[in-house]
């Protein structure tokens, strides 16, 4: 790599966003650079995971036909854990599991390198294998990267380096992550043969199944997940950094406790754990949000901390698609007036109300207050599982009224003025 | 954890990662680094914080911990191009 040598722009990060950004750059004939740390892109990347395909269909059309997905996502569960017992919510729909679909799920090793290599295809030149340390500034604009003693050179640069979101800091853009703000994701990547996971979940072939799991994480905030792939389960845990040293959990043991539920363990029965991955999580929601653009520099996908939880739907990866494309564009209008400052990117803030990032954020601003409402995380999946079990049990003795059995089983772990309090905040956040 | 861990591919690098400064480190108390890393690169010996940079899953949970919790001992940076974990799934 020549020292003078300039590129349009620099692209820092081969996952979701940086890829996507350098394919829509060099389509439009930019010189683009696309720089990312693995031996191979996807390397360095996790997801839980499953991502939301409609939106990433309006930037690769179709791409299901050639992406490497692993499943089209049919059935839906949110799942509330008891010490011995499950509540599931299920929703069945086969039409979700046809063109356009609504999800499927991916491993990153896999995706990451055909997205990386639609790029290339586009004509950005991938580089793997170096590490983007540095960014030269000069006047407090950005100029282009520092990878050791290399210098390399461009009109913009676009972060896309993922969750850790260094360069943002470097750049002036953010002050320190807060650790109530962040969570840890660990997932294990479980081996079972491929008909054992259509048997086990009750879906077709090339069909999947998503759960959310609520409670049974020690009253520390956060929950898990459990995804099919082709012929292997994710299932992990999502733990708020801040509660695991308050209450002194590690989040391996939260994992452990996972796999010897009743629920959960005979989902994995008999499975070979192949993988153990982590990764953050940015939980903030918009209030996390840095400044995503200054001269000469934009950041796209989970560097931006761009993440949508509403409860039902996790989005993470769709958004790194979306908002690599926004980046892209917002540079191509730059580009066309040859001025790369702040004020000339801005445009990238209104392509990503455009594309509706921006505003559902701002739409689920309560949701991470809520999430971190303990009763959500320690009393009521415990109590939606000891309700019910109660309701659908019979005893040889008098029976009381739903209404009486949730009084009951509330008495000591939440009041009713609580629950109606709650009840007002999912209604508001949701 | 080793066994855990064991399943993982990773390119070793020669030099660390992960730098502690050990004057920070020793007046924290609260040592969030030993909960939160979940490949427990951060250890207690003797009462002395060690730390495996070799088993680091780079996920970048130390760093937030250490400074919003910690002391800010922890310095951490990428490992050098192609080395650390290499997820073959992710």
């Amino acid at each position: 790599m020549a020292a003078e040598e300039k590129f349009d722009v620099i692209v820092v990060g081969a996952g979701l966003a940086g890829s996507t950004a350098a394919y829509v750059l060099a389509k439009e004939g930019l010189q683009v650079l696309l720089i990312e740390r693995g031996r191979q892109a996807g390397a360095k990347n996790m997801t839980g995971g499953i991502i939301y395909s409609r939106v990433v269909h309006e930037v690769f059309p179709n791409f299901w036909e050639e992406a490497p997905v692993e499943r089209a996502i049919t059935s839906y569960n949110i799942v509330f854990l008891g010490e011995n017992s499950a509540v599931t919510l299920n929703l069945k729909a086969p039409g979700l599991g046809k063109p356009p679909y609504n999800a499927f799920s991916v491993l990153r090793a896999k995706f990451d390198r055909w997205i990386a290599g639609k790029a290339e295809e586009a004509g950005a030149t991938l580089v793997t294998g170096v590490t983007v340390d540095e960014l030269v500034m000069e006047n407090g604009k950005v100029k282009g990267i520092k990878s050791g003693s290399d210098e390399l050179l461009a009109d913009v640069v676009i972060d896309a380096e993922g969750a850790k979101s260094l360069l943002v800091e470097k750049a002036g853009l953010r002050g320190d992550f807060k650790p109530e703000d962040v969570s840890v994701g660990v997932k294990e990547l479980i081996e079972l043969p491929e008909e054992t996971v259509n048997e086990r979940f009750n879906v077709g072939g090339g069909e999947g199944a998503s759960y959310t799991l609520v409670g049974y994480t020690k009253g520390v905030a956060g929950g898990g997940f459990l995804y099919t792939n082709k012929a292997s389960i994710s299932l992990g845990i999502v733990a708020r950094i801040d509660m695991l040293v308050e209450k002194q959990v590690k989040v391996h043991e939260l994992i452990e406790d996972y796999k010897v539920h009743p629920f959960i363990s005979k989902l994995i029965e008999g499975g070979n754990v192949a993988e153990y991955s982590a990764q953050i999580i940015h939980e903030g929601g918009i209030a996390q949000v840095p400044r995503l653009y200054s001269d000469g520099f934009l950041a796209a996908g989970s560097s931006a901390c761009l993440l949508i939880n509403n409860l039902f739907t996790l989005r993470g990866m769709d958004l790194a698609v979306a908002s690599g494309a926004a980046a892209a564009r917002a540079v191509l209008k730059a580009k066309e007036r040859n001025d790369f400052s702040a004020s000339s990117l801005s445009a990238y803030e209104s392509l990503l109300r455009e594309a509706f990032i921006l505003t559902d954020m701002e739409a689920f601003r309560r949701t991470p207050s809520l999430l971190n409402n303990r009763r959500f995380f320690t009393v009521y999946p415990d109590l939606a599982c000891s309700v019910m079990e109660e309701l659908f049990s019979v005893n040889p003795a008098p029976s009381e009224k739903a209404f009486k059995v949730v009084r009951r089983h509330m008495k000591g772990k939440a009041g009713l003025l609580d629950v109606l309090r709650d009840l007002l905040g999912v209604y508001r956040a949701l | 954890m080793d066994k855990r861990l064991g399943l993982n591919k990773y390119e070793i690098d020669s030099e660390s990662h992960i730098e502690v400064d050990k004057e920070l480190c020793e007046k924290c108390e609260a040592k969030p680094c030993l909960f939160v890393c979940p490949a427990e690169v951060y250890k207690l010996e003797d009462g002395k914080l060690v730390y495996s940079y070799e088993d680091c899953l780079e996920c970048g949970t130390c760093i937030i911990a250490c400074k919003g919790m910690g002391r800010g001992a922890v310095n951490w940076r990428n490992p050098r191009g192609g080395f650390g974990i290499v997820y073959r799934y992710g």
